[in-house]
């Protein structure tokens, strides 16, 4: 029995919780010489055998068959409902812990919507007149997204935020290109508070990054943007409110000083869940912006994609979004591939419309008054939970005065002074309570760094839990840090050795690998440093 | 001013039950959620309500209202279709769709690897058992899908070499040469390589003109994007070789139970989509990219993806799982980090992992010998037809193949909507993309068509073609 509850799971409670731990192998160890998983359909004896002439020439001819494992139907299921089993989906749990990634419920009605084989079953080269269902719910869901926005076109076709990103570089490279600005502007500002794909997308696309620091507001001042901003200046990507959870208030005088100085801003909206009916991205002054369709609108997170960052831009950008984009002329939906300023394509065909679908439904089942309502109530639950949080020993607020939107980066700077436990030891002792916790991403500007976000899918008993149990962890650390240290006890394993990870001569990203360096059954017991949190 | 939030409770917001943002409010000590806005200046806000259509709270609802707008969807399962051209209609193994349906999977995202051990493990099973199809020690997360991982691919060229040109065929997919130019621009130059007309095989005296000592990468796609077995791979691997190139190989993974493993061939990098591989087509949304070398620091140091390895943990026997060489990753260093690395396609990774468990070694040379011999007979009841030149290039099919329509003086657009009216959906379209193959169409046989899908398609176009 534990923190005096007897009943399961008394709301708002510590969890008594242990996670499911199958010791499941590796699949090559569940190998069963000439088992079948499944029998591949094999062409009828009419079809004639390939002559010598007509099959693979010798030169590429596969010598060995690949030694893939071998099992029967029922094994694989087995193994892999066992490894799900394994993970902690938000589904499952109180996903409040990874802050940044808007972990929202995905409704299973918009599941089994995109599952259905009338998306499943489409080629992309079908001819339009076949296709229009779905290339009518993609220019829909861009018709939402303008309004939600304020932007006046949008692509679906990068794949994920990041993508967007770049989508969004390439695009300003060549809207500078078009007017001979590139590459005299090559600089695009960012703030170290954005996500860290603002800079490296960017920078891919060709850019020279400047990162703003937080000044005393938690957010880059203006006038310390002013002194960056100059003839190279291309562009601003921000977020705001940054994964602080503070907004910029004075963000329309940024997006005005970076015009001035002849760039372009872009909105990445990670950080929208708050904001939806509240404030747009139009109004704000900025040239684009992006949202994570499986962030803000619920589609659900694939263990990391499928996913889409749609992209909307003003008209004046319009011209350069990635080809093709969906159109209507009144009577019927077409792809749109004439289209010669584009920056030409960043994936393969019109990005993953299975979850377009997935982001139009949710939208659909909510409406406007809906939509506020998942703002307000996802501020509401941060700014809840962050009362409870703020009043647990060993914990610090940044910028303590500021208001936060629907997510708080927190620090456990106190508690690591205090006990010597830092936030990696708390992220692997709130697993053995079933609970995800995310340290942040680097640099940790923060200290000791923790980001909650609660969004509106969890009831204020839920939120009692997870802080519940976050006082709990802290209380150990004063009591018994070595429990917090030597974490997790109660998760699917325990403490890794991070070394092998790091050190070329015993890595080992494949079984092929793990086999040919020998370290099957050495067990060298764990002797290392704990692996560090790693972001999403 | 709040939104009211309909007349009751909305079944995803539990803060809309009535009475509980009330209390919620007392408990912060708010006057009403307003003032948890109060940073956000009065100019900026939205003083009206967002102009969305009216909600369909019900479920019920919502369904008949999105399968009224799908059933406007002809699917390839409602006609006869051939179209392949990079995405493809392989059989899709039930124990597929359930394992990536899974809630825990499906909700997964970045936890970490005690937790979520179980999304490692299944990710590092994936990479492995693609590891032994490829021949390669190392194998990445996935990327967004093929030509993403063939333009990383070739961006790790460039930084291992210190060189600037790749060199691409020109029969390329012209999907995956699109997404290429975007990405590697400013970095590298992209130069084609010519083809020879007759068998469709890369032109080696064409290769060899271009090979200079500023060549990063030669990338070889095999299949080809016409279709066939670029079987001269090893020697192009090679000639790249022996000018300091790094060889790609872009590779249709069902191919790969014929085909010799591109790690056996010689090359340095491979690449390609997963698609084929126990995922559906959906529009195009069905992909994800793999990238895959040999096990040496030189590559290892140059990925950008997530790399998820083996290790030990505080407990003799039992296996950990955790990202290796993580401080190359931008999610280390921002800018300094390689490329970029986020949400791409990993579900569709673990699901490739799935189909290759379930399909194993004989499963997936069965896979092979019968796509060859169902384009082969596909081929010849096509080049049986009047005018008809089929398969157009000499090169070996593996499932997919070249029909020249020119002699029979119709268009392949005149041709493909006369099959749509008798409910097959023809062959891509190459008389845009490759002009020089005249009125060319490609089209895609897989282990899912019958040989009476064949005979229906040869018969049907006599039809058209009369």
């Amino acid at each position: 029995m534990r923190d005096g509850h007897t009943s399961p799971a008394a709301p708002g409670s510590v969890r008594r919780f242990h996670a499911a731990r199958w010791d499941e192998p590796v699949i090559f160890e569940l190998s069963v010489p000439g088992a079948r998983g499944v029998l591949p359909p094999r062409p009828d004896r009419e079809v004639p055998e390939l002559t010598p002439d007509e099959r693979v020439p010798e030169a590429i001819r596969r010598r060995n068959p690949p030694a893939l494992p071998e099992l029967s139907q029922q094994a694989v299921v087995r193994h892999y409902l066992r490894l799900s089993q394994e993970t902690l989906g938000a589904d499952v749990n109180i996903d409040i812990g990874q802050g940044t990634c808007t972990m929202k419920y995905s409704p299973k009605i918009n599941e089994q919507l995109a599952r259905s084989p009338r998306v499943a079953d489409l080629h992309p080269l079908q001819d339009e007149r076949t296709v229009q269902g779905i290339l009518e719910v993609m220019y829909r869901l861009d018709l939402l997204l303008r309004e939600i926005s304020g932007m006046d076109a949008f692509t679906l076709q990068p794949g994920s935020g990041s993508q967007a990103i770049f989508a969004a570089a390439a695009m300003l490279r060549a809207w500078h290109e078009s007017r001979g600005d590139f590459p005299a502007r090559d600089e695009i500002v960012t703030t170290i508070f954005s996500h860290p794909s603002d800079a490296a997308a960017a920078h891919v696309a060709g850019f020279r990054i400047v990162t703003l620091q937080p000044g005393p507001n938690g957010y880059p001042e203006l006038d310390e943007l002013r002194t960056v901003l100059g003839p190279r200046t291309a562009g601003l990507f921000i977020t705001n409110p940054e994964d602080t959870g503070i907004f910029n208030p004075r963000i329309a005088e940024f997006t005005a000083a970076v015009h001035e100085a002849g760039g372009l801003c872009v909105y990445d909206q990670a950080n929208a869940n708050g904001l939806l009916g509240i404030t747009r991205a139009r109004e704000a002054g900025f040239d684009a912006c992006f949202f994570n369709l499986h962030k803000t609108f619920s589609t659900p997170h694939g263990s990391g994609g499928p996913a889409c960052g749609a992209l909307g831009v003003r008209t004046y950008l319009a011209p350069f979004l990635p080809s093709p984009v969906v159109t209507f002329d009144g009577t019927a939906y077409h792809l749109d591939r004439d289209r010669p300023a584009s920056i030409g394509r960043v994936r393969t065909w019109y990005g993953v419309p299975e979850v377009h679908l997935r982001a139009y439904a949710w939208i659909m089942s909510l409406g406007a008054a809906g939509l506020r309502s998942v703002a307000e109530s996802a501020v509401l639950a941060n700014n809840y939970l962050l009362d409870r949080v703020r009043r647990i020993r060993g914990v610090a607020v940044p910028w303590p005065d500021r208001r936060r939107l629907e997510q708080v980066r927190y620090s456990f700077e106190p508690l690591r002074r205090e006990t010597g436990v830092g936030s990696e030891d708390v992220g692997r002792r709130m697993a053995d309570f079933g609970a995800h916790y995310w340290t942040s991403h680097h640099p940790w500007l923060v200290p000791e760094p923790f980001t909650l976000e609660p969004t509106e899918s969890y009831s204020p008993e839920e939120l009692d839990e997870y802080a519940a149990t976050l006082e709990r962890v802290v209380r150990e650390a004063y009591e018994d840090p070595e429990l917090v240290r030597t974490a997790p006890h109660a998760s699917v394993v325990h403490r890794h050795d991070h070394g092998p990870l790091d050190d070329p001569a015993r890595w080992a990203m494949t079984w092929r690998a793990y086999l040919r360096k020998g370290r099957s059954g050495e067990g060298s017991g764990g002797t290392g440093a704990g692996a560090g949190s790693r972001g999403a | 001013m709040t939104a009211d939030p309909g007349p009751g409770a909305h079944p995803y917001i539990p803060a809309s039950v009535p009475g509980v943002r009330e209390a919620m409010l007392r408990r912060i000590g708010a006057p009403d959620v307003e003032a948890l806005y109060a940073d956000i200046p009065a100019e900026l806000r939205l003083t009206r309500p967002l102009d969305l259509p009216q909600p369909l709270a019900s479920e019920h609802d919502l369904r008949r209202h999105v399968e009224a707008l799908l059933a406007r969807n002809t699917t390839t399962a409602d006609a006869l279709s051939f179209l392949g051209a990079g995405c493809y209609p392989h059989v899709v193994p039930a124990v597929c769709d359930e394992v990536n349906a899974r809630s825990e999977f499906l909700t997964a995202y970045g936890g970490e690897p005690y937790e979520d051990h179980g999304r490692f493990q299944a990710l590092f099973e994936y990479a492995s058992m693609m590891g032994e199809l490829l021949g390669m020690d190392v194998v990445s997360i996935p990327t967004f899908d093929g030509a993403q991982a063939s333009a990383t691919a070739l961006r790790m060229a460039g930084r291992i070499t210190g060189r600037r040109r790749v060199l691409v065929p020109a029969t390329a997919n012209p999907q995956r040469r699109s997404v290429i130019d975007n990405y590697v621009r400013g970095a590298l130059e992209v130069v084609p390589v010519g083809y020879d007309p007759r068998s469709g095989l890369l032109d080696l005296a064409d290769l060899h003109a271009k090979l200079s000592d500023d060549t990063a990468a030669v990338l070889v796609e095999n299949p080809t994007f016409l279709g066939i077995i670029e079987e001269q791979a090893a020697a192009i691997a090679g000639m790249a070789h022996a000018r300091g190139a790094l060889a790609v190989a872009c590779v249709d993974p069902s191919s790969l139970g014929v085909l010799e493993a591109p790690g056996a061939c010689g090359f340095d990098i491979a690449c390609g989509d997963l698609q084929p591989l126990g995922i559906h087509m959906y529009f195009g949304g069905g992909h994800g990219g793999f990238i895959a070398t040999p096990d040496e620091p030189r590559f290892v140091t140059e990925y950008p993806s997530r790399l998820f390895g083996l290790t030990d943990t505080a407990v003799e026997g039992e296996y950990g799982f955790g990202d290796v060489a993580w401080e190359r990753t931008s999610f280390h260093g921002r800018e300094e980090g390689k490329e970029f690395v986020g949400t791409a396609a990993a579900l569709w990774g673990i699901t490739a992992g799935v189909y290759l468990a379930l399909m194993g070694p004989q499963g997936m040379a069965e896979l092979g010998e019968t796509c060859m011999r169902l384009a082969r007979y596909a081929a010849g009841r096509l080049g049986a037809l009047p005018g008809v030149r089929s398969p157009r290039l000499s090169g070996i099919p593996f499932k997919e193949f070249t029909v020249d329509f020119t002699t029979t003086g119709r268009t392949v657009r005149e041709i493909n909507a006369a099959l749509l009216d008798r409910g097959i959906f023809g062959g891509a379209d190459l008389s845009e993309p490759f002009p020089g193959l005249g009125q060319s169409a490609l089209y895609c046989v897989t282990e899912a068509h019958s040989r009476a899908d064949i005979d229906r398609l040869a018969d049907t176009l006599a039809e058209v073609l009369r």
